[in-house]
């Protein structure tokens, strides 16, 4: 059965909020992975599998469904989480995450976990990947949508423009990127790392549909995906999401350190009495 | 007389399953998939210059129920976007067929930047990766035949120069029959074994006639599916073996067979000789002189087999 979707915001802020607790409690479990992109990215996340995409979990490989492709592969907390709930496979799995012998490997791999629609975590792959699947519905008359989310720190890899370049050229308008600006990757903040300032203009340079919103209002990332699915113009569609790394957690926002550390017991304590 | 990328792009071009979709960067005219692209443009896609992005989206559009053939030369294809074969194609266990032209020493006036000489080594060490080397065009035929109706990432390294069909060479009973995951005994001799791989079967086959001159006796193995080896056929055959491939000794053809022989071939003789480029850079040339240069020539291989036997 498809998925049944809602556009009833109470319960997708209710839903991320369940969401960011299981992502910490699995992190916490497995003591390592990476809250941080996984809570900048949380909300688009939950946005997309409870409002917008048609899916459905009895039958991941339906051939008509609307896919989403994590190319930040290492926020896969956020979408092990989501996929759970969807019902793709038992939440008990959550607590395997990142152990030996888990269904839930570090990265997502589209070969052991139900509903992971490619293999990512080597950074500026995905987006490419999301391209050549937009591209084969394109061949089938498919009417199904491609949805993929990079991170600003990923937009270092030249791969991210070859991509950029070739969805363009092949006027991939069924292929919508939501980037998570969050302003931080690994090393600290992107425009110290790497300056990646006005990546509006240069995705508007290479030909893309531009659209920015706050990456963490439930009613403007619906509407504006729901806006975008309505009006498909020949290009591909790139919507930045200003964020928050580490959102909803005081001691995690805006810190690099929070990257790809998981809380210990007291914080993880501490940080879901703040999600209450 | 045409070389295994003709042979590639005629097959290819013939296919007739409608699910087949073809890719390549810029290469198009020298790794002959133009020739599927006149005739099925609408399952062509070019992704200019940027191999990581053709070798990701071969991936995607792998997940749509595509048979996606990717082709750019051996060098790129292995080297410049091996993450992406690794992570996109083999981790998600694709239905991608890299099919990489210009490999080996004999690409000649290029030189050493595109010369593929660790493609063998690099393709075989991924996980999933089935690795095909044909001998010659007929081969070639077979090989592409073949692997549209597989499933799963493979790897068949191709070559940029005009060779011939072994039984136009040699006569009918040297006719290349493809059988994966099979090597195929061509001359069958008591004395030793030479196994190869590509071009360097039909210069295997020049060192076993020569040999008969000396009353020695080979057996000649092409060893066209490299990936997964014909172990069987390694322990079986006379020994001892010389193994010949256009490529690096540290990780190709030679590495594979001295693999086999060291853990299971027990109290048989495992003394071998592996002909090819020893850890060095190729540099540009006409093919034949860099396989003089290289020391691949037919003489080369009877001198090792008369060095062992
Ligand atoms: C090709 C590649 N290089 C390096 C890494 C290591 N790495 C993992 S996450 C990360 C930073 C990512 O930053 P960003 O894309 O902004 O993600 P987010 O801030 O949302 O976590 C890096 C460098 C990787 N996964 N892949
Ligand atoms: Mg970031």
């Amino acid at each position: 059965m498809r998925f049944k979707l809602t556009s009833d915001i109470k319960v997708l802020k209710e839903k991320a909020n369940q969401m960011r607790r299981n992502i910490l409690i699995m992190c916490n479990k497995a003591q390592s992975g990476h809250p941080g992109g996984s809570l900048s990215a949380i909300d688009i996340i939950v946005g997309l599998y409870y409002s917008v995409m048609m899916h459905n979990p009895s039958n991941p490989k339906w051939v008509d469904r609307d896919r989403f492709v994590l190319s930040k592969g290492h926020c896969c907390p956020a979408l092990y989480a989501v996929l759970a709930d969807c019902g793709y496979f038992p939440l008990k799995w959550l607590y395997k995450f990142r152990k030996i012998d888990s269904k839930l490997q570090g990265h997502p791999s589209m070969v052991d976990t139900p509903g992971i629609e490619m293999s990512t975590g080597s950074l500026g792959q995905g987006l490419s990947a999301a391209a050549g699947m937009a591209l084969g519905y394109k061949i089938d008359n498919n009417s199904g949508i491609i949805y993929c989310m990079i991170g600003d720190g990923e937009c270092n890899e030249g791969q991210i423009w070859e991509a950029a370049m070739s969805a363009a050229h092949y006027k991939l308008d069924n292929l919508i990127v939501i980037l998570d600006k969050n302003r931080l990757q690994i090393d600290g903040f992107t425009k110290d790392v790497m300056d990646s300032s006005s990546l509006a203009a240069k995705f508007k340079a290479f030909n893309w549909n531009i659209s920015e919103i706050d990456g963490h209002n439930c009613k403007e990332i619906i509407s504006i995906l729901n806006k975008v699915i309505k009006n498909p113009n020949g290009k591909p569609s790139m919507i930045i999401a200003n964020t928050v790394k580490g959102k909803g957690i005081s001691f995690m926002e805006n810190k690099p350190e929070w990257h790809g550390k998981a809380p210990n017991d007291e914080e993880l304590e501490v940080a879901l009495k703040e999600l209450q | 007389m045409k070389a295994t990328r003709d042979a590639y792009g005629e097959t290819l071009a013939g296919l007739k399953n409608p699910n087949i979709v073809v890719v390549d960067a810029d290469l198009s005219v020298s790794t002959r998939t133009s020739k599927f692209a006149k005739k099925h443009p609408k399952r062509f896609f070019d992704f200019g210059i940027a191999e990581a992005n053709m070798i990701s989206q071969a991936a995607g559009l792998a997940t749509t129920g595509k048979i996606v053939f990717a082709s750019t030369f051996a060098c790129f294809a292995s080297a410049r976007a091996l993450d992406q074969v690794r992570v996109s194609v083999c981790y998600s266990k694709l239905n991608v067929k890299i099919c990489a032209t210009h490999a080996g020493l004999t690409i000649g006036e290029d030189g050493a930047s595109h010369q593929a000489l660790s493609d063998i080594g690099i393709m075989r060490s991924m996980p999933y990766m089935k690795v095909f080397v044909p001998a010659d065009p007929n081969e070639t035929e077979q090989i592409i035949r073949w692997i549209a109706k597989d499933d799963g990432p493979t790897y068949v390294r191709l070559g940029r120069n005009k060779i011939a069909d072994l039984h136009d060479k040699f006569g009918k009973s040297y006719k290349t029959k493809f059988c994966y995951a099979r090597a195929q005994k061509i001359i069958d001799g008591k004395h030793a074994t030479i196994i190869a791989c590509g071009y360097m079967v039909e210069k295997a086959l020049e060192a076993a006639m020569k040999l008969v001159e000396d009353k020695i006796h080979v057996t000649v193995l092409n060893m066209s599916t490299l990936k997964p080896l014909d172990e069987k056929a390694i322990l079986r055959c006379p020994k001892p073996i010389v193994t010949v491939e256009e490529g690096m000794l540290n990780s190709g053809l030679g590495n594979a067979v001295a693999a086999v022989l060291c853990e299971k071939a027990g109290k048989k003789d495992t003394r071998m000789i592996r002909l090819g480029v020893d850890n060095q850079f190729g540099q540009s040339g006409k093919p034949e002189e860099l396989l003089k240069h290289y020391h691949l020539q037919t003489e080369n291989i009877v001198r090792a087999v008369k060095r062992l036997v």
